[in-house]
Formats: structure tokens, C-alpha cells, sequence
């Protein structure tokens, strides 16, 4: 019996995954291919759509909302800001990759195979239930102002401490 | 739902952006290919928040999105302070610390 037919696999789940995963996995690859820095930027765009698509998909919606207003909404304008304040000329770029970039190859692959290997060894037979209902937002928050109050303050102050960093450098003075 | 799912395509989007780091000259590229590797950390912490069926994961996924921020933040206005010294941001003309 194939696995996609077995009886308590979600077949549309897995359907959806995979068309949402697709151009996720191209655009990943044009985003480090790509010979155009703003192109770069905009596939990004469709990796990171992607990603808060499939957190829908595992029942996160919190964390799929807050991926899309922070990083499509607030880190890519970011980069695109960075990417205009940076280049004198918008365009096609033919020195945007090392010397040695074919070394880049081997190792990701060679990163890829093992983590594969791991991966199918450990959970290769493992199906996730049906979640019942999505996470609800309530769950996450009692862990905020609960057993993770201490790290929640402490990020407050990294985030504070990394806007007035950046504003120090970035300055003209 | 397979949890080999969720966790190979956290792989994948993993090895590209390492390869992106390796590969990539302009400091942008880079800290856009150290993106795509928070995010498939991030991938991975939902997939076992999910499979556990617990609110942890969503916690630390919702830190590293943080962080990833306050990353980037900073790490662009590095570069921007390099472009304005030395008028590029090539990561391998920055050599005056190399031994």
C-alpha cells in the first residue's frame, strides 16, 4: 500500500504542503542564484510568503501572522532600503559571487545528504495527528508571562539595544 | 500530515541558505541566505510544536523571529556604515583583519 493512501495520512494536507513547498524551494534557489540583487530580494518575498503559508498549514496562525508582519512587512522593506542605499546602478550584477563559490556546492550537499539521512532514519514512519483546532493564542501567551517572562524581558532588551545600535551606526556625524 | 515533511523541507531551505552564505560576495546576498536559514530553523519548531501538540515551539519560533529582526537591523546598518567608508560592500575586500 503506498503511503499517501495510508488511512490516517491527510491526503489534501499533503497535496497542499507540497504545491505550497515547490516554489518555495525555487525561489530559495533563486534567491542564492539569482544575478540581480533587487530579484534576490523579491524571491525572498516568496520564500518567506511561503513559509507563513505552511505555518497555516501546521496550525500556527499566531506565528503565520507575525511571519508576515515582521519579516514580509518590516525586514524586507528593510533590505530593500539597504539594497537602494547600497548600489549605485539597479541591475543585472555579474561580480555578486566569491572566487570559490563552486566549494559552496559540495557542502551544501554534503550538509543536505546528512541531515536527510538523519531526518528519514528518525522520523521516517512518523505521521502527525490531525491537529484538532489551531494553537490558540491564549497557550502561547500564558507561556510568555509565565516560564518565559524572564526571556521575553531579556528580548525586549535586545531589541532595544540592536534599534539604538543601529541607529548609532548609521548615523552621519 | 509526515513529519519527514515539514523537517526535509526545513533541510533543504537550511542547505541553500548555507550555500548562499558561502557563496555570496555582496554583504546583502548574505545576510538574505542567513534568512532563509532562521526560517528553516523556524520550519522545524512549528513541525514539533505540531507534532508534540504543545505551545513551545511557537514560543521559540516567535524568539528567533525576533531576533532575526533585531539581526537584521543591526547587521544593515553595518553594511551601510562599510559602504560608506569604502565604497562597496564586497565581503572579500574587507581584509584588514585578516592575518
Amino acid at each position: 500500500m503506498s503511503p499517501l493512501l495510508a488511512a490516517d495520512v491527510n491526503v489534501a494536507q499533503n497535496v497542499a504542503f507540497y504545491i505550497i513547498a515547490a516554489p518555495m524551494v525555487y525561489g530559495a534557489l533563486r534567491v542564492v542564484t539569482t544575478r540581480n540583487v533587487v530579484h534576490g530580494a523579491l524571491w525572498l518575498v516568496v520564500v518567506l510568503g511561503g513559509v507563513a503559508a505552511q505555518y497555516v498549514l501546521a496550525a500556527a496562525e499566531f506565528v503565520a501572522v507575525s511571519q508576515v508582519m515582521v519579516y514580509i512587512g518590516a525586514v524586507m522593506v528593510l533590505f530593500l532600503f539597504g539594497i537602494m542605499l547600497t548600489r549605485a546602478t539597479i541591475g543585472a550584477d555579474t561580480d555578486l559571487n566569491n572566487k570559490g563559490w563552486g566549494i559552496g556546492i559540495p557542502v551544501a550537499l554534503l550538509l543536505l545528504g546528512t541531515l536527510a539521512f538523519v531526518i528519514i532514519d528518525e522520523f521516517g514512519s512518523t505521521v502527525i495527528d490531525e491537529p484538532a483546532a489551531p494553537m490558540p493564542t491564549t497557550a502561547i501567551s500564558d507561556i510568555y508571562l509565565r516560564e518565559g517572562l524572564v526571556p521575553f524581558i531579556a528580548l525586549s532588551f535586545v531589541l532595544l539595544a540592536a534599534a539604538i545600535g543601529a541607529i548609532v551606526l548609521a548615523r552621519k556625524d | 500530515m509526515y513529519a519527514v515533511n515539514f523537517l526535509l523541507l526545513g533541510a533543504v531551505m537550511f542547505s541553500i541558505g548555507v550555500f548562499g552564505v558561502i557563496a555570496r560576495r555582496n554583504a546583502v546576498m548574505v545576510l538574505m541566505s542567513i534568512e532563509l536559514i532562521l526560517n528553516a530553523v523556524n520550519v522545524n519548531l512549528i513541525a514539533f510544536a505540531l507534532m508534540n501538540g504543545s505551545a513551545e515551539g511557537h514560543v521559540f519560533a516567535l524568539y528567533v523571529i525576533a531576533v532575526a529582526a533585531a539581526e537584521v537591523g543591526v547587521g544593515l546598518a553595518m553594511v551601510l556604515m562599510i559602504y560608506r567608508n569604502r565604497r562597496s560592500i564586497a565581503l572579500d575586500e574587507l581584509s584588514a583583519m585578516k592575518g
